[in-house]
């Protein structure tokens, strides 16, 4: 397991009936959110809906930014400042802000942004889908730097997740994303809305602009034009990866010991293959999940690990298969690694995950 | 004897080599804000918001805090900034394709909410940086390298008055429009800037000024050239003056300071007077 962060346990405590919006909204507030910019966009507005009532009582700012541009770049100028920054949005309003996230994993500024995906491509539709997880793990916007991304799978998660994000952006002085859909973001579930560890105390006063009181002035910038600067910033922001691929990794694996098949998912399709391999045990088949809870890092020697011990896999993902290139990077050409997806909104039933394992396991 | 010290360089100011081009609007523009945040003591909590465009130097020449911004973002920045710290004193510097073209929406959005914080424009109608295309504020019939015949009104529309358009938000409480040609107007553009820093101070509002500047590189003239073609030429199509100002005690100053340009004072309520 990771050294640094680990997902939250079995909770307890007072059960509400959230939905998963809230959840996550409830998440950042408890995190000790100061500052939140968002713009309107479907599946994700009970967020900043929410915020603006709750963030303002308790002395944080809200405002209501005139465009996704406008809110990742307020959310830049917020984090510089040593505050704990959000933004929220979904499918196209990701894309505008491609450029700011690049420009805070540049200036290795630490915020939270939530991705409530939603299908495209282009305009799309606000049903669910998994097809940003490319946009996600890659970088998304120009250069070479990667977004940390935490997937959740259920109302509790998009709490936990949440509360956890401002504390792993701290950390690493990096943006974290958190990578959920429309399901995720308008299902009620039951879950319990109090933090799952105690926060973080993580000093920011050696890097932040605060004004320059006794101290010499300081600089925020990723342009860096003297010399090969610029090669140099990659090359620490690289080292850095390396340290969240060690220190960061999570997941989850259920049924996996004697498993002959792993189904590999995460978010909602985890939670359907879920369902399907339960069914599948009822009928006698050995079949587990395993489910990355961060997709960048992807948990790589821990599904390499189960690589080395069960014959064969199936990725599930709503879209046509893009994590799936991970998986059959990480186990091998040597072993069996089957698909089942669906995209632009079709939400795979958990009787066509049962189908789809039956055949990958005979 | 002693001697008295009557003119040095601002305390803000860097005392490195200025790199800017000769004739360059940006070093007397640099030495005027650095003037104010001498003057109203704001070193220690300034934080300067720099553009995509020559200016993104700024940091090497501004002894305060500093951060770079997409281009034409900074007002954006700047809005997260103040947001997140109220008692920061936040500027940013833009160019006129920064703050006039690709930040058009920030520029209008920030202005409108009456954020407090100053914005310093420097209009040289010209894209400097990238080597001398037509910007938003390019004269009509001026070359530029993407307007090879001279811009036309009909294909490129005509150059857009940013001291004018700020006067129309509710949210600003001063916005005036200086040029950098000769010493007395230099003494002009210095009072709009203290101006401008003066509401922000008082919590008043959004303060703008549009700093007329020549850009000798670009325009391939000598500086002594390009001063004449601010006189002439820029600051016929951008009239000077003060377009608003509705700060507290406004009237008695800079309606006696305003001159003979067309310019009027704008009314509106002052916001964020907390």
């Amino acid at each position: 397991m990771n050294t640094v962060f680990t997902p939250a346990a079995q909770r307890n405590g007072k059960l509400t009936l959230v939905q998963g919006n809230i959840a996550l909204a409830e998440g950042a507030l408890h995190a000790g959110l100061d500052c939140y910019f968002g713009y309107p966009i479907t599946p994700q507005n009970q967020v900043p809906e929410y915020l603006s009532a709750k963030l303002p009582e308790r002395g944080g700012a809200f405002v209501q930014a005139e465009s996704e541009l406008a809110s990742i770049n307020m959310v830049l100028g917020a984090a510089s400042t040593g505050a704990r920054a959000m933004t929220s949005s979904s499918g196209p309003g990701i894309s505008l802000m491609q450029e700011g996230i690049s420009f805070l994993a540049g200036d290795e500024l630490p915020a939270v942004i939530a991705n409530v995906m939603r299908c495209g491509p282009g305009m799309g539709g606000i049903k669910p889908t998994q097809g940003d997880y490319y946009q996600a793990t890659r970088g998304g916007g120009h250069g070479d730097y990667h977004t940390i991304v935490l997937a959740p799978a259920s109302a509790q998660e998009m709490f936990d997740l949440t509360y956890q994000a401002f504390d792993v952006a701290d950390t690493y002085c990096n943006p974290v994303l958190i990578l959920a859909d429309a399901i995720l973001g308008q299902m009620k579930e039951p879950a319990v809305l109090e933090p799952p560890y105690e926060r973080k105390a993580i000093k920011k006063d050696d890097w932040s602009l605060t004004g320059a009181a006794g101290r010499k002035a300081r600089n925020i910038r990723s342009m860096l034009l003297a010399g090969d600067d610029q090669e140099q910033l990659n090359y620490k922001l690289e080292k850095k990866y390396e340290r969240v691929k060690q220190e960061l990794p999570m997941w989850e694996c259920i049924d996996t010991e004697d498993a002959d098949l792993i189904v590999v998912a995460f978010g909602t399709s985890a939670r359907i293959s879920s369902s399907a391999a339960r069914l599948a045990r009822a009928e006698g088949l050995k079949v587990g999940v395993f489910r990355p809870i961060t997709l960048f890092p992807f948990p790589e020697e821990a599904l390499r690990d189960l690589a080395s011990k069960v014959g064969k896999f199936l990725v599930v993902e709503m879209n046509l298969g893009q994590m799936l290139h991970d998986v059959r990077a990480i186990v091998g050409h040597d072993i069996p690694v089957s698909f089942y997806g669906r995209p632009g909104g079709g939400v795979p039933t958990v009787r066509e995950v049962l189908e789809n394992i039956k055949e990958s396991v005979s | 004897m002693t001697v008295k010290k009557v003119f040095g360089r601002p305390e803000s100011l860097c005392d490195v080599p200025n790199l800017y081009c000769s004739g360059c609007g940006h070093g007397v523009a640099h030495r005027l804000v650095a003037e104010a945040i001498d003057h109203f003591g704001l070193r220690d909590r300034t934080v300067a918001v720099a553009p995509a465009g020559c200016s993104v130097l700024l940091y090497d020449y501004f002894d305060v805090d500093s951060i770079e911004s997409a281009h034409g973002r900074a007002l954006a920045v700047g809005t997260g900034i103040k947001r997140a710290n109220p008692d920061l004193f936040v500027f940013t510097y833009q160019g006129d394709g920064d703050l006039a073209s690709i930040g058009m929406c920030e520029t209008i959005h920030t202005a409108n909410r009456g954020e407090n914080l100053t914005a310093i424009f420097i209009n040289n109608a010209v894209y400097g940086m990238t080597g001398g295309q037509m910007a938003p504020t390019t004269l009509l019939g001026q070359t530029t390298t993407t307007t090879p015949n001279g811009r036309c009104a009909e294909m490129e529309g005509a150059p857009m008055k940013m001291a004018e358009m700020m006067a129309t938000f509710d949210g600003v409480v001063y916005s005036e429009r200086v040029a950098l040609y000769d010493p007395r107007q230099t003494i002009r553009a210095r009072k709009a800037v203290f101006k401008a820093f003066e509401a922000q101070i008082n919590n008043e509002g959004f303060g703008f000024v549009e700093i007329l500047a020549a850009c000798t590189t670009n325009l391939k003239m000598t500086p002594e050239r390009a001063q004449q073609w601010l006189v002439d030429d820029l600051c016929e199509t951008f009239p000077l003056g003060v377009y608003k100002d509705v700060m507290s005690g406004a009237k008695q100053e800079s309606v006696a300071s305003r001159e003979s340009v067309g310019a009027t004072a704008g009314s509106g309520s002052v916001k964020h007077a907390d």
